[in-house]
């Protein structure tokens, strides 16, 4: 799972794609992080180690959780307050703002908005780097999040799971679905037309030995499936409102349409939802998204030890 | 049994070189994409002669490429082979071949092939060159993870 990279002698271990990982590291991460949610932890493991986050483009709430989960371990966090403060506005390379910021930190996590950056940031960084999304990229952690939740519900093996929305662009849905590759999940996908899962994806997994089902509406299958995993659909992908409303009406998660679900079948979401889910499901038992977004602070907290210690 | 080939049949079309390289049964057609490939351009040093279409036994038609007074390194002749898996490389000292080798494809090109991805990070000013692991699909970005399965030549930098 990590790229090491030499520097002065020290072996640095980074994590920058859910497709570095294998079963066996996946599974240790998951169980380390099931340890320190039952408090099962030294809250002073990280004590004064700094992490830096550097954020190129928002994303409070990732950003929120890295600082938690360091918080929680005895360590500290710095940041830049906005991109306009930080020298990229003055043209300054990723590669020296990294080389700089590895004197200042004990880690870095980066989010940036060009794929890549972060394998590029792992490759001048003295110190280990986490990525926190890059682009259309990569975004590891929150994978190792939504297996987390999933696996608070049921067995990773074997499971039926659905994927709705926005299958084209949600990166968050390409990175689970290879990572339940490994788990042999049967993966259901229901999308908008022109938004379905990239052909290349789609073969990569079929050649990974995935099943995988296109269906019209979740009405379709919902019988089957242990796990709904809902992403945003954006209004800026369709010519017009009215036909927004419409793709989105009916693709929406609804009490009604769960009471055709498993017992045990849950609903996720990356958030932040719009419309997607109606919140009368968030007081049904299946509603495991603020689990999921809270499970955040714990999978981090187990990235964090994993490549600081 | 395998023909022996020689340089000098091709004499009509293309004069003999005394020191350098012929770089022999490149795919018709690709003949200017080799010389692309090696980055011979006018300020470059390398006097240059093309043969394409030449009619062959073996491939129907092929493409020649000699260079006078450069031997092409191992890594120079890798990266023909992915344009042109089956050419042969004939280094020739004073007239004669005295060295004759198949290409073979790299595992990694670097600095050869702009990632078509425009939203990578190997696309900007970072001071990194471009890195592709090759693999029977195509050439994978190792930043963006995009993979260009075909007309690799038109990416060329
Ligand atoms: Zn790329």
């Amino acid at each position: 799972m990590y790229k090491r990279g030499i520097r002065g002698g020290v072996v640095t271990r980074h994590i920058i794609s859910i497709g570095d990982f294998d079963r066996r590291q996946i599974d240790r991460l998951l169980d380390n992080a099931k340890r320190i949610d039952a408090q099962k932890y030294d809250n002073n493991a990280l004590y004064r180690k700094i992490l830096a986050t550097l954020f190129f483009e928002p994303s409070t709430r990732t950003r929120m959780s890295f600082e938690a989960a360091i918080a929680r371990l005895g360590g500290t966090s710095i940041s830049v307050d906005s991109v306009e403060a930080c020298s990229i506005a003055k043209g300054e390379t990723l590669a020296d703002t990294i080389r700089v910021v590895s004197g200042y930190a004990d880690a870095i996590v980066i989010r940036h908005p060009k794929e890549g950056a972060a394998r590029l940031a792992a490759q001048f960084a003295s110190v280990p780097v986490i990525n926190a999304g890059d682009g259309a990229g990569q975004h590891p952690s929150q994978t190792l999040l939504d297996l987390y939740t999933i696996r608070q519900s049921m067995k990773l093996d074997e499971i039926n799971v659905a994927l709705i929305g926005d299958l084209r662009y949600g990166r968050t849905a390409h990175s689970l679905a290879l990572a339940l590759s490994l788990y042999h999940a049967r993966l259901h996908t229901i999308s908008p037309k022109g938004l379905e899962l990239p052909t290349s994806l789609h073969t990569d997994l079929s050649e990974r030995g995935m099943e995988i089902t296109e269906h019209d509406t979740i009405g379709d299958v919902i019988k089957e499936v242990d796990v709904i995993y809902v992403t945003r659909i954006q209004r800026e992908r369709f010519p017009d409102s009215a036909s927004y409303f419409n793709v989105t009406s009916s693709y929406r998660i609804t009490p009604e349409l769960l009471t055709g679900a498993k017992k045990h079948a849950i609903v996720l979401h990356p958030l932040p939802r719009v419309d997607e889910i109606d919140p009368r499901v968030d007081l049904l038992p299946h509603a495991k998204y603020f689990e999921q977004s809270r499970n955040g602070v714990p999978v981090r907290m187990a990235m964090l030890l994993q490549v600081i210690q | 049994m395998k023909k022996q080939e020689n340089p000098e049949n091709e004499g009509l079309l293309v004069r003999r070189i005394q020191n350098g390289t012929v770089i022999d049964h490149i795919a018709a057609g690709e003949a200017l994409n080799v010389v692309k490939i090696l980055g011979i351009t006018g300020t470059t040093t390398e006097s240059l002669s093309i043969a394409t279409n030449v009619l062959s036994g073996q491939m129907g038609k092929k493409d020649i490429v000699k260079l006078s007074n450069r031997e092409l390194s191992k890594e120079e002749v890798d990266r023909i082979a992915l344009i042109s898996p089956r050419a042969t490389i004939n280094i020739i000292r004073d007239y004669k071949v005295c060295e004759k080798k198949g290409v073979e494809i790299p595992d990694m090109i670097e600095g050869l092939v702009r990632c078509p991805n425009p939203g990578c990070i190997s696309n900007t000013n970072e001071p990194i060159r471009s890195r592709f692991i090759v693999t029977p699909k195509g050439l994978h970005c190792t930043y963006c993870e995009w993979v260009i399965a075909r007309d690799i030549t038109s990416n060329i930098i």
